[in-house]
């Protein structure tokens, strides 16, 4: 196919491609149809002809935590660069966090973000909102105007609500509304000063280690606040032991209670610091842990306890990353390495089935933020992505549309890739070439 | 051996000959005329990015006595106050024919990452809390010359092992020479994941001991919460002379200093004759002589 076909064309038929759609709970051979950026029931007059054999055709490959840093860091990246990335990755929605500069704490910068996005037309983006005005923690935002504008969620991620009668308050306010509190916690008191896990690891390194209670104590916390208020909750990132006994506690109690789960998390051990040289490459919050927590974690959302896997993409410029590790800025450039990380980590272990697996990359973010998707059926969005899961590929962080080249995943070999993405019937990304 | 960055994971033959190269070195120390000609023509920079006394001076003399050409680069007042990276201080100063450098940094790695960017030897003179190979090297060989053999010792370290950079080097250099460790401190400064024998009881941990390497009790420990006062670190962890002629009498106590006399060591032990403190510091200019030898690759007769 050339690109004058992919650029002027508006209808398609995929054929002979294993259908995968957790929206549904299909797993099917088949073909798929696309007429005018809608799903079809069938072959219609001018259809451009895919042939689908080996891949999975997928809907709404989503992930509901990145970083684009624009406004105010456009630097590490911007809406177009993230847009880019994330249509490489494989990715149609991607939940984009608040922590820019100034923070997205009010409607107007909600409804520029999204429709900066629009314009840009990559990926569906939904904005998060701040919990508290500048993400200060002090006073709450305009959670009910910033979500009429179009706000899918409000985070201060990058920091904890710290605050317990701040975080109370938040989820209370949040139970009148449609969309939940996504915590990113950490309890900085036991974090302070601290570059990696606590363990055998840090240990050796002689690097100041947080241990794994400084992010549990607080998914305690506050999965006790959503239980008292009925507020919904999503933690993000849940890397310890610890945070997922809160949330077994959470499901037996009812709370309303989701979690997410990193790539990089499910993929990798605080073993990467050491093998890494003690480069800050591999600094990221929470941090890599140990295999047992890992073991711990990929069980976790192979039951569904944690119900979505999301990249927590945070690029960073090199120089920043070059800094001593102290210094160094937390975070990992992780949407084109997302598919790939957790094809490996989970699908190909044989831990998990594809049906289950995508389904934490499709239908359970869209449960956690409480958004609504039919799948891949006759009159819906035609949100796509066709994947090659068994293609091993070399990680290669310099050939990524991303900015933020900080990837520990450099030079892994990982296997399953995303060879195809279309936004609403259109073309973002094909054979690994974005297509804007 | 292209650099020396860490005693962990050494093998022990490189271990083992770098202690015979210092001690055969060492002879140097006592000529009156303490100069060789085996690194004649070779440049060094010291770069220090915190303070340092004793092993800036022992890398300093280490390589005049072999009559290298020693530069001595301080983070105050230079180039880095101007927001130079230490990246870019290191390839300036290898630009200008530096053939090794000494780097001592307050954060853990930076040796190991900067021997990835030179094309020249780099020496780990002390990063963050993780190594300092060259105390680590000097206190095997001051441990050797006072009990003639490493292979089997009972080595006590004892304080504040969680934030000790010598208590790392030394643990794993003790252990590759065959001698048996055990790590002694409060629970909260001990690095509790390491796999390593630990106590925080003294007598259990030093008792029969052949060596006690006692580590400096930072002040600043206090503050943080780590201890209630000096005081009582003294009463529980103190190495005093009463103590170590009950537990310890064979013992030869080490210390890396700065000391605080009357805090975690008494002045009867450091200066009694069980006491290898200086011992210590003139093996310290012999390991470094080896050191920049074994790198540099003197081709002079010593």
């Amino acid at each position: 196919m050339t690109s004058n076909e992919t650029v002027g064309n508006t209808r398609w038929h995929i054929k002979n491609v294993r259908i995968l759609d957790p929206f549904t709970a299909t797993d099917a051979m088949g073909d798929v149809f696309i007429v005018d950026g809608r799903f079809a029931a069938g072959p219609v007059q001018g259809m451009t002809v895919i042939e689908g054999q080996g891949l999975w055709a997928v809907p709404r490959m989503t992930d509901i935590h990145v970083h684009f840093r624009e406004p105010g860091q456009e630097h590490k990246e911007d809406l177009l660069s993230g847009s880019r990335a994330a249509a490489a990755g494989g990715f149609t929605v991607v939940a984009a966090m608040p922590n820019t500069s100034p923070v997205i704490d009010s409607a107007a910068l909600v409804a520029w973000e999204r429709n900066r996005a629009r314009e840009i037309g990559l990926v569906e983006l939904w904005p998060m909102g701040a919990v508290t005005k500048g993400s200060a923690g002090q006073e709450l935002a305009e959670l009910g105007l910033m979500e009429e504008a179009g706000a899918m969620g409000f985070s201060d991620d990058g920091k904890p609500v710290a605050n317990a009668r701040m975080m109370r308050s938040a989820l209370s306010y949040v139970s009148m509304l449609g969309h939940p509190i996504v915590q990113h916690a950490e309890d900085l008191s036991l974090s302070e000063g601290t570059v990696m896990h606590e363990g055998a690891i840090s240990h050796q390194l002689g690097l100041s280690g947080a241990p794994a209670a400084a992010e549990s104590v607080m998914v305690w916390r506050d999965v006790e606040l959503s239980i008292l208020t009925s507020g919904p909750l999503h933690v993000a990132h849940v890397t310890a032991i610890g945070s997922l006994e809160a949330l077994e506690y959470a499901a037996r109690r009812g709370a309303p209670v989701t979690a997410e789960a990193t790539p990089h998390h499910l993929l990798l051990t605080d073993s990467a610091v050491s093998d890494w040289n003690s480069s800050p490459i591999s600094k990221v919050n929470p941090p890599l842990r140990p295999t047992t927590h890992r073991a711990a974690l990929r069980q976790a959302v192979a039951s569904g306890l944690v119900s979505v896997i999301a990249s927590d993409h945070a690029p960073h410029h090199m120089d920043e990353k070059a800094a001593p590790f102290p210094q160094a800025p937390y975070g990992i450039s992780g949407l084109e390495t997302s598919v790939g990380a957790v094809f490996t980590a989970l699908l190909h272990s044989g831990l998990m089935d594809p049906l289950t697996l995508l389904a934490r990359m499709t239908v359970g973010p869209h449960r956690a933020l409480r958004a609504h998707y039919p799948g891949l059926v006759q009159g819906a969005a035609a949100d796509l992505t066709l994947i090659d899961p068994h293609a091993s590929w070399i990680v290669d962080s310099r050939a990524f549309y991303s900015q933020g080249h900080n990837t520990p995943m450099d030079g892994m070999q990982l296997k399953g890739r995303a060879v195809g993405t279309m936004l609403r019937g259109v073309w973002t990304m094909r054979e690994g070439q974005v297509l804007a | 051996m292209r650099d020396f960055i860490k005693l962990e994971g050494m093998d022990s033959s490189d271990l083992k000959a770098l202690i015979s190269l210092a001690e055969s070195l060492s002879e140097i120390l006592s000529r009156p005329i303490k100069k060789v000609p085996t690194l004649r023509g070779r440049a060094i920079a010291n770069v220090f990015f915190e303070a340092s006394t004793r092993t800036r001076n022992s890398f300093e003399l280490a390589g005049k006595y072999m009559s290298a050409d020693v530069i001595n680069f301080q983070a105050s007042g230079s180039s880095v106050e101007k927001g130079e990276t230490l990246w870019d201080t290191a390839r300036n100063l290898t630009a200008m024919g530096i053939d090794a450098v000494v780097i001592r940094h307050q954060v853990s790695g930076i040796p190991g990452l900067l021997a990835d960017l030179l094309d020249v030897p780099v020496i780990n003179a002390g990063d963050g809390m993780h190594e300092h190979p060259t105390q680590g090297l000097l206190d095997l060989v001051a441990a050797k010359a006072r009990k003639g053999r490493l292979e089997g010792l009972k080595v006590a370290i004892v304080g504040d092992v969680l934030h000790s950079r010598v208590a790392r080097s030394d643990l794993w250099g003790f252990q590759t020479m065959g001698a048996e460790v055990t790590l002694v401190g409060p629970p909260n400064l001990l690095p509790a994941e390491l796999g390593v024998a630990m106590t925080s009881n003294l007598e259990e941990g030093i008792k029969g001991c052949d060596v006690i390497q006692v580590l400096r009790l930072q002040h600043e420990r206090q503050k943080g919460g780590s201890i209630p006062s000096v005081r009582e670190y003294r009463a529980l962890f103190g190495i005093t002379g009463p103590r170590l002629a009950q537990w310890a009498p064979d013992a030869c106590v080490m210390h890396p200093g700065p000391q605080n006399r009357g805090v975690e060591i008494d002045s009867d032990v450091l200066d009694g004759p069980q006491s290898a403190v200086l011992d210590q510091v003139r093996y310290g200019v012999a390991v470094r002589m080896a050191v920049l030898y074994r790198l540099l690759g003197g081709t002079h007769d010593i």
